[in-house]
């Protein structure tokens, strides 16, 4: 690597692991996972409910559940944030590295008003006085599009509609410029006719910014509009990762050609919709081999004998299976 | 929420009023009177008396003349007392048990708030352990054992404070049953303090609030504690009222001149007048503490205001 890509690497995860200690024994949430984000890029995390896709990145933040353990390095800017003592991280978290929650009913307090949630972190963070983080406040929650800001500054959050609460969320997150934005399932709880205007903002303000944005979500749908990348998670690792075209059209991995598949089509049959048999493992009892060969159309001997590494199998395009796909058009014979 | 305040207010008034019409007639239930003694006195003079005091006339009678008066704001004179009627008689003992009630009640909320967060802080660790037992000490024991025991302890033994009595009202005379009444308080706070900050600190918010990297001060008092103040604050209205009729234990306990002592003669004594104004009095500040913890509620969850 030259010394400029490497100054674009913004985060990097290596060999990064999450356990969880529970009374059955230590659960592997993620495992052994590698990942690289430049500056300014969008990636698309995807992934089914429990693929560890969302504590992969609560774990970087350092807010994993009490029992969760991390390993492995997360470097941001080439600092290991896993390493941080508390007090160090509370100098990177909200500052170089913030995050949207899915829910915008519960992620705000409700017994502060709107103000007094956005400003804080500019106080601290930036050391800036009351009045002037207001100010910057305010022309924040005009960029991400809310109405008569001065008049909703001063509301308290249950007086807002769920839309206009993740616009808040977002203006939070953003308030400090920061350079990683971590989207957890961002448009999960909002009408549909929302969702859209939401990722539009996420689009326009991070490149504004140059801040590069980790889109967890489990809705292939979102990804195509909004990513540069997509890094598909299967039980707690990454099985696929493409640009965001390439994986559309030519999808490597099974378990992708299958999640692609799944997404409905408006002229389909709500029979004929495409469903992925079977349940994702138990992460307590791994298969020894491919973690996807019990649910995998294309399953053979050596998938079940041990787990495939992630190869490279075109530029920037990788992927965990020793039987890939070459082009989609054979997922459908198969399906 | 000057409007909501005033709402309130005025839905306390029928609450006076059934309590006023049960506790004056109840009391009439109760066998005996105010002028009957060890030694009985002559017919003439019972008769004199009962006439002075409205007592020959029809009980319906009687609790209009006193409901009337009330509306006056007059309690009434006492039974027992020539010199003093009801309303001089409390305001004589008010000041007593209203320095102890309102430093009591203050130490509970202190203390209750402050081990409840560390015992949700430090949730099943060290200092959780050690705080929660010596609480449970403090609310399993009742008040008339804790108060003779810290009285040989720290009055007789180690003879730091005194036993009893007001003295000067110095600080030393108002520890101990001051302590005897905030205690069981505390340890009750406590408790609801630290299971709602524990809840508390599990939400989204908090995540959101550590997210920002505020740092874990901010987080709990600026996030964390309004919200788990609100069953807190639920609670200190029955609290103080529990606290209030805890005085009247305390205060004969310790020999203090407060209302409670009153209370307790005039009951024993049948002075209906007087019981019925300590009553009403006793009422009316457990009304009056319940609306400020209204108020307090609708401060802590802004969504109470627009109800």
């Amino acid at each position: 690597m030259t010394d400029q890509t490497q100054k674009d690497v913004l985060l990097e995860l290596k060999d990064y692991s999450i356990t969880f200690k529970t009374p059955d024994g230590d659960v592997k949430a993620v495992s052994n996972m590698n990942l690289t984000v430049r500056r300014g890029e969008r990636i698309a995390i995807v992934g089914e409910s429990g693929s560890g896709k969302s504590q992969t990145f609560l774990g970087i933040m350092g807010l994993l559940a009490k029992n969760g353990q991390t390993s492995g390095q997360a470097l941001l800017e080439g600092r290991d944030v896993l390493a941080l003592k508390p007090r160090e991280l509370d100098k990177v978290r909200g500052k170089d590295m913030a995050m949207v929650f899915q829910d915008p009913m519960t992620a705000l307090n409700p017994s502060l008003k709107i103000s007094r949630q956005l400003t804080e972190q500019l106080e601290i963070h930036r050391g800036f006085t009351a009045k002037a983080a207001s100010i910057e406040a305010l022309d924040m929650l005009k960029r991400v599009g809310i109405p008569d800001p001065t008049r909703r500054f001063n509301l308290y959050p249950h007086e807002l509609s769920g839309g206009m609460r993740q616009r808040i969320v977002i203006a939070m997150a953003l308030l400090t410029k920061p350079k990683l934005l971590i989207a957890d399932e961002p448009t999960t709880a909002l009408d549909v006719t929302i969702q859209a205007q939401i990722l539009d903002l996420f689009n326009d303000l991070t490149a504004e910014m140059n801040t590069a944005l980790l889109m967890i979500t489990h809705d292939l749908g979102v990804v195509a509009g909004l990513a540069d990348r997509v890094a598909v998670m299967y039980a707690g690792n990454i099985v696929e990762e493409a640009p965001v075209d390439e994986l559309f059209e030519k999808p490597a991995h099974p378990y992708t050609a299958a999640l692609h598949a799944a997404i409905p089509r408006p002229d389909q049959d709500v029979d004929d919709l495409v469903v992925i048999p079977g349940r994702p493992p138990n992460l307590q009892h791994l298969p020894k081999g491919c973690n996807f060969s019990p649910r995998c159309p294309k399953v053979q001997d050596d998938c079940i004998d041990r787990p495939p590494q992630l190869e490279t199998l075109a530029p920037q395009h990788c992927a965990a299976c020793f039987h890939p796909f070459p082009r989609r058009e054979e997922l459908l014979t198969h399906a | 929420m000057l409007s909501y305040a005033f709402r309130r207010l005025l839905s306390t008034i029928p609450v006076l009023w059934i309590a006023v019409t049960a506790c004056f007639f109840v009391l009439r239930l109760a066998p005996g009177g105010p002028f009957d003694g060890e030694r009985s006195l002559p017919p003439a003079i019972l008769q004199n008396l009962a006439a002075h005091y409205n007592l020959d006339k029809p009980l319906i009678q009687q609790y209009l003349y006193y409901v009337g008066d009330l509306l006056r704001g007059d309690l009434g004179p006492s039974f027992s007392s020539e010199d003093f009627n009801v309303a001089q008689q409390i305001m004589i003992g008010l000041p007593y048990t209203f320095t102890l009630g309102m430093t009591a009640f203050a130490l509970a909320i202190i203390i209750g708030v402050a081990v409840g967060c560390l015992g949700a802080l430090y949730q099943n660790k060290m200092p959780d352990y050690v705080l929660g037992a010596m609480i449970l000490v403090g609310v399993v024991f009742p008040n008339f054992l804790i108060a003779p025991i810290l009285q040989l302890v720290f009055g007789i033994q180690l003879a730091w404070l005194p036993v009893g009595g007001w003295g000067d009202g110095s600080l030393k005379y108002l520890v101990l049953p001051v302590v005897v009444m905030a205690l069981p308080h505390a340890g009750r706070i406590s408790r609801i303090t630290r299971g709602s900050m524990i809840e508390v600190m599990n939400q989204n918010f908090i995540r959101t609030a550590k997210a920002k990297g505020i740092g874990p001060r901010l987080t709990v008092m600026r996030h964390a504690l309004k919200p788990a103040m609100m069953p807190v604050v639920s609670y200190l209205g029955p609290a103080a009222s529990y606290l209030l009729t805890g005085s009247l234990v305390v205060e004969s306990i310790f020999g203090l001149p407060g209302i409670g002592r009153y209370f307790i003669n005039a009951a024993l004594n049948r002075d209906y007048g007087m019981v019925l104004g300590t009553v009403i009095f006793y009422m009316v500040l457990i009304v009056f503490l319940n609306l400020i913890v209204d108020i307090a509620y609708a401060w802590l969850d802004p969504k109470v205001r627009n109800r």
